[in-house]
């Protein structure tokens, strides 16, 4: 060996030049800093996946079907395969022995129907946009060209639109099986006993209309193989996922599978898929031996990324007289559109435990039927599950205030868990762990004017001004950071929910973390450096982030349901804890000191008492050379930590919306928008603010603008950006957003998740404001999205408003404390004056067996 | 979103540009003029058009800009939004151009979008073809066998159809000055910022003394083509205009009334957005906020 080669010689360069790191004690966890990815994403030096070129290349387009169900009886691609610069033209029949099947991880019942779903149609199409044939070709304008040379013969079937005309008798079928999916029961409490002679019932049917997520990137693909491996780009939030479902799918062996998410730009849960296109590009890869990329166009996007939600849910609610809640009932109807997709069955389940919201409630009870239909499968969609049940929870509770005469706000202080009641365990069999519903609703109510809004809304009411103002409360919680892999297994999905993260520390004394999560556009690299930096007392730039590719990140479960800082942050924090506790033998080695002395603070390992130390840096390239290590102890101060959360993480929050809507033209528009989140400890303000900000704007969307529309056919009609309309900056108030910060007790960060938070209490808050605006009209519901076309039919078969304030039955004053029925002149939060029973019938806190009151079909409830 | 392979002509000169389409015209060929290729290159990447080939004006130096040209403005063809907005002439002499501009589209597509390819896309939810209709303005055309002008009134043929023959190019368009006494608003009803109008309306509005002297309103995305609301127009004449709260609270409701007929004549679409009989209604209470607004 060479004398350059020597560490010990490498080392001492090292420490001789000033390239070895220095301490830090810098407070960074808390900081508002700026992404350290942004300039790089900002300034267009990114490597999306579309802007990967690879020698040879070749070029992917679809043929999709014009149909939304239909027996394809001939495709021929003898005319497209003889135009120029076409290599290979496939349908779905030449693949048909290898293209397997695209998987569903998640059977949710044991009866669960989940049918074959190639990922190119072979003797029959489900749906408007599904793939029947593929041009492969030297440039993307040959393959699309090519295209219309091939000739298909469709034998039209019976398109299935609408979830209740699916199930009933005499159906087309979408699948010879039948239209049922599978139907999935939860309950927990006596239910019959709450509805009994309960003085109140309220039973409303909310429409979760389909939408369609819309990240900035649009998907693309690109595959590769060297003859013996295969390497697969995709812009997905999934790579480790992908990697095991791609092998299990296509059988290339996960080890000669390497999977890449390079820069990804945007998701919400959109690219949390195994999709038909990436099954495709690695089998045309394996086919041919050349790269191939494939990169959707908006069009071909709306119709063939998962949709998101298209729930029809019945929610009953029965409740005594002083608006406390004894009971909640639900019958979902969700439609799964042709095909079971990765978690596709699961989302409403994700919900089912969330119909309680924030409230104490007795007895709950919940049905969900799975519809197919031949429409695009839906699947996870930002918040997954919990905006549906929030949605529905919260707008039946304002419909209970309203009922009742009791002020909004009101109703839900009578219901909702005190702050000293934490941990709380639901009527779902979740454990709350920590929360002050009462201090975000007051800094809510205080940075609203609430009064103040209320007293205008009244007097406009008298006016009868054809503008009305109207309210919107949502108290919202959520359950995320998913999740406790046992918690999984009881639900049957098919993995576990933990995550891993390696931190080295590299010889110069800088950091290397690699984390399982995949960022497309979360700011993980800012957000994990910031807690590495204080965990090892390092300087915030001498970190970097590695993630989003197998054979660099070679485990993790990726980034979706608002997980990656609550598991994956803290699976990073237990590595350098783990990197700490081998770096504290070694400096104990080092001074000759017992390691029950070694301190630890602000990068240095000292002797207690003494100035005697050495930083991390100094350890860091102590254990490089390694000439004096302890007996047993490797070289290298690395460490791997893998975290399986026990619990869920809860962040709630309080929203109120003002919205103005002009009763005769049915325009709406946002007047004033609080948010007060608790997401209990923040790494990063800045970050935690952008999440909350496009999470609101996502959630409004789906309330005033956004709706998947097929017609009686099943196709597709918001094909683009100017039907399926998205707000942009210019069409949302500004937001006021505080935080309050109650910290999480379930990880060692104090954190709760934030990426769902804004869009699952959003979309309620809009819609409880509009119908408050109009229930002078005798308006009860408006569905969504809230159109103005809408709402002025709405208005307009109600006819002229009742007058005045009194009948609108709008109390006023709900920080004070005070309803219609029973003023009280106590402010702030509090407890209510009138509080439900002491303690709410024991559910049991124990995983699987819970208050959950199983059914057969499904292995209890969610802890 | 890939447009079906087509032939490109940059011309150097508008005659080159008029010669090249002649001689398509004769050989029967589909050529398309580009200019801002902001309407015409969503049909070409939607497979929606397939001409054999563009000629490109994009690049020509006229005709550009706005001219006060005495009792009219002439803006030029190839004039972008965004010039026509930045322009002084336009806000002080033709203001009901500079408002309607100002709906249009956002920042990005009115620096690429030009004025003439918007009355020549004849697209009915089109804001600016309302205000060619309501203030007359004349279409000054030119093809290789010289200039011809078409008044507002036949220009707009049908859905997508201009009264352009198939060798001619628009050069520009006049739009008179009204002249004292006259307000003007652009009311436009959409979903979102950069979205097309379900219904918008162009208002200008003449005050006789105490009463609306003349009144021209012309509406937006309410039939195959920009219509005039001819029976409001006509309803409204010799109505005192006075405001709210005035001595004239019946003469507002006179007002509403004579806006009332304002869908009258008209045959709206239905598509995603609005049905006809929305469409209805909203042309109704817009042309009545429109003359409100226009009469000040
Ligand atoms: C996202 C988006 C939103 C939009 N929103 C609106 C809106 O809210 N309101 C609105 O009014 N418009 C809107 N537009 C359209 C925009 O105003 C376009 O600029 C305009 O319609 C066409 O102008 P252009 O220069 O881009 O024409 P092009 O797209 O280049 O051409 C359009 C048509 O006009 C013909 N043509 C163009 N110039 C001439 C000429 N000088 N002589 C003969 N023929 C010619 C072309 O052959 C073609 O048929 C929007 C466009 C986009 C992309």
């Amino acid at each position: 060996m060479s004398e350059q080669l020597d560490a010990g010689l490498i080392a001492e360069q090292i420490a001789e030049s000033d390239q070895l790191g220095e301490p830090s004690g810098a407070h960074e966890v808390g900081r508002a800093r700026r992404r350290k990815e942004d300039a790089r994403l900002v300034t267009g030096r990114t490597t999306w996946t579309d802007n990967i070129q690879l020698p040879g290349m070749l070029y992917m387009a679809f043929l999709r079907s014009p149909m939304a169900h239909a027996r394809i009886t001939r495709v021929d691609t003898s005319a497209a395969r003889a135009r120029p610069g076409v290599v290979a033209v496939y349908s779905g029949r030449d693949l048909a022995d290898e293209q397997g099947s695209l998987p569903c991880a998640w059977p949710v019942t044991e009866d669960i129907v989940i049918p074959d779903h190639p990922p190119m149609a072979v003797e029959e199409v489900r749906y408007a946009g599904e793939a029947v044939a593929c041009v492969v070709a030297t440039d993307r304008y040959k393959a699309a060209d090519a295209l219309e040379a091939i000739e298909v013969d469709y034998e039209p079937l019976d398109a299935v639109v609408d979830m209740t005309e699916a199930l009933a008798e005499g159906s087309p079928l979408v699948h010879e099986s039948g239209n049922r999916a599978f139907t999935w029961k939860f309950a927990g409490g006596d239910i019959d006993a709450a509805f009994r002679d309960a003085p109140v019932v309220i039973e409303r049917t909310y429409v979760q209309q389909r939408l369609i997520p819309t990240a900035m990137e649009p998907r693309a693909v690109v595959a590769t193989t060297d003859g013996d491996g295969f390497t697969l780009y995709s812009a997905t939030q999934i790579p480790h996922v992908l990697r095991v479902m791609l092998a299990l799918t296509t059988g290339i062996p996960e080890h000669k599978l390497r999977v890449v998410a390079p820069d990804v730009g945007g998701g919400f849960g959109s690219k949390l898929q195994v999709t038909a296109e990436e099954v495709l590009g690695l089998l045309v890869t394996r086919r041919l031996g050349k790269p191939v990329k494939w990169t959707e166009s908006r069009s071909e996007g709306n119709l063939t990324v998962h949709h998101g939600r298209d729930q029809l849910q019945r929610i009953s609610l029965a409740a005594e007289r002083d608006g406390r809640v004894r009971g909640v009932r639900v019958d979902l109807l969700a439609d799964m559109g042709a095909y079971l997709m990765l978690v596709t069955p699961g989302i409403p389940l994700l919900g089912a435990f969330m119909y309680n919201g924030i409230y104490k409630i007795d007895a709950y009870d919940f049905t969900c039927t799975g519809v197919f239909t031949t429409k695009m499968p839906t699947d996870a969609y930002r918040g997954a599950g919990r905006p549906e049940a929030t949605f529905a929870i919260e707008r039946a509770v304002d419909e209970l205030a309203h009922e009742l005469g009791l002020d909004p706000v009101e109703v839900r202080r009578r219901n909702w868990i005190t702050h000293q009641e934490f941990p709380y365990d639901t009527i779902c069999g979740l454990t709350y762990d920590s929360g002050n519903y009462e201090a975000a609703t007051e800094k809510a109510l205080a940075l609203f004017g609430y009064d103040k809004l209320r007293a205008e809304q009244s007097d406009r009411r008298d006016r009868r001004d054809p503008v009305q103002l109207g309210i919107g409360v949502s108290t919202y919680t959520e359950m995320c950071g998913l999740a406790p892999s046992r918690v999984l297994g009881s639900l049957s999905y098919g993995a576990g929910g933990w995550e891993h993260a390696s931190v080295r520390m590299l010889p110069t004394g800088k950091v290397e973390v690699v984390t399982g999560t995949s960022p497309h556009g979360q700011g993980h690299e800012t957000a994990w450096s910031q807690i590495v930096a204080d965990a090892l007392g390092v300087p915030f730039g001498d970190v970097a982030v590695l993630h989003g590719d197998t054979a660099i990140s070679h485990k993790g479960m990726d980034t979706y349901g608002s997980r990656s800082l609550v598991v994956g942050g803290v699976a990073v924090l237990a590595a350098c804890e783990k990197v700490k506790d081998k770096a504290r033998l070694i400096a104990a080695h080092m001074l000759e000191a017992s390691a029950d002395d070694i301190e630890f603070s602000a990068g240095s390992f000292t002797v207690r008492g003494t100035a005697e130390g050495r930083t991390i840096q100094e350890l860091a390239l102590a254990t490089f050379a390694a000439h004096d290590l302890p007996d047993g102890v490797e070289p290298g101060l690395d460490a791997d930590a893998t975290f399986d959360p026990d619990n869920f993480s809860f962040p709630h929050g309080t929203h109120l919306c003002a919205v103005e809507v002009d009763t005769e033209t049915g325009a709406c528009a946002i007047r004033s928008y609080v948010a007060v989140d608790d997401v209990g400890s923040v790494v990063n303000p800045l970050i935690v603010e952008g999440q909350v900000h496009g999470g609101i704007a996502q959630g409004i969307g789906q309330a005033l603008f956004e709706e998947a529309v097929h017609d009686t056919e099943g196709n597709l009609l918001t094909t683009t950006m100017a039907d399926y309309l998205i707000p942009t900056a210019a069409d949302l108030p500004d937001f006021t957003t505080d935080r309050t910060e109650t910290p999480a007790t379930s990880n060692p960060l104090g954190v709760k998740g934030v990426g769902e938070a804004g869009t699952i209490a959003s979309t309620p808050a809009v819609v409880n404001a509009i119908v408050d605006a109009l229930r002078p009209y005798g308006v009860h519901d408006v569905r969504m999205p809230c159109t103005p076309e809408r709402i002025w039919r709405v208005v307009s078969e109600a006819g002229p408003p009742a007058s005045g304030s009194a009948a609108a039955e709008a109390p006023a004053g709900a920080s004070a404390g005070a309803s219609a029925e029973a003023p009280a002149p106590t402010s702030g939060p509090g407890p209510m004056s009138t509080p439900g029973p002491a303690s709410t019938p024991g559910p049991a806190s124990t995983p699987g067996s819970g208050s959950g009151e199983a059914t057969s079909s499904s292995e209890g409830g969610a802890r | 979103m890939i447009p079906a392979a087509f032939d490109y002509i940059r011309p150097a000169s508008l005659e080159e540009a008029c010669r090249v389409l002649a001689e398509a015209d004769a050989a029967g060929d589909d050529v398309k003029v580009l200019a801002g290729g902001q309407s015409l290159l969503p049909l070409l990447r939607l497979r929606l058009a397939y001409p054999a080939a563009l000629v490109d004006l994009g690049r020509l130096p006229e005709p550009r800009g706005v001219e006060d040209r005495g009792d009219h403005v002439f803006v030029g063809a190839l004039t972008t939004h965004d010039e026509v907005l930045r322009s002084g002439v336009v806000r002080e002499q033709v203001p009901l151009l500079a408002l309607a501009t100002a709906t249009v589209a956002d920042p990005a597509v009115r620096h690429r979008g030009t004025f003439g390819g918007s009355m020549v896309h004849a697209d009915p939810a089109g804001d600016l073809p309302a205000v060619a209709l309501a203030l007359d303005c004349v279409f000054v055309v030119r093809s290789s066998e010289g200039e011809r002008e078409i008044p507002a009134s036949e220009f707009f043929v049908d859905y997508l159809e201009s009264a352009l023959g198939p060798g001619e190019v628009l050069l520009g368009v006049r739009v008179p000055k009204l002249g004292p006494g006259w307000g003007f608003h652009y009311e436009k009803f959409h979903r979102t910022a950069q979205a097309w109008a379900i219904v918008g309306v162009a208002a200008a509005v003449r005050r006789d003394g105490g009463t609306i002297g003349e009144a021209r309103i012309a509406l937006t995305n309410m039939g195959p083509t920009p219509v005039r609301a001819r029976a409001t127009e006509a309803a409204l004449r010799g109505l005192s205009p006075a405001p709210v709260g005035g001595a004239g609270d019946g003469a507002r409701d006179q007002v509403r009334d004579a806006c009332g007929q304002a869908d009258s004549g008209t045959s709206p679409p239905a598509d995603l957005h609005a049905k006809p009989d929305y469409r209805r209604h909203l042309a109704r209470v817009l042309t009545y906020r429109a003359v409100r607004a226009a009469t000040g």
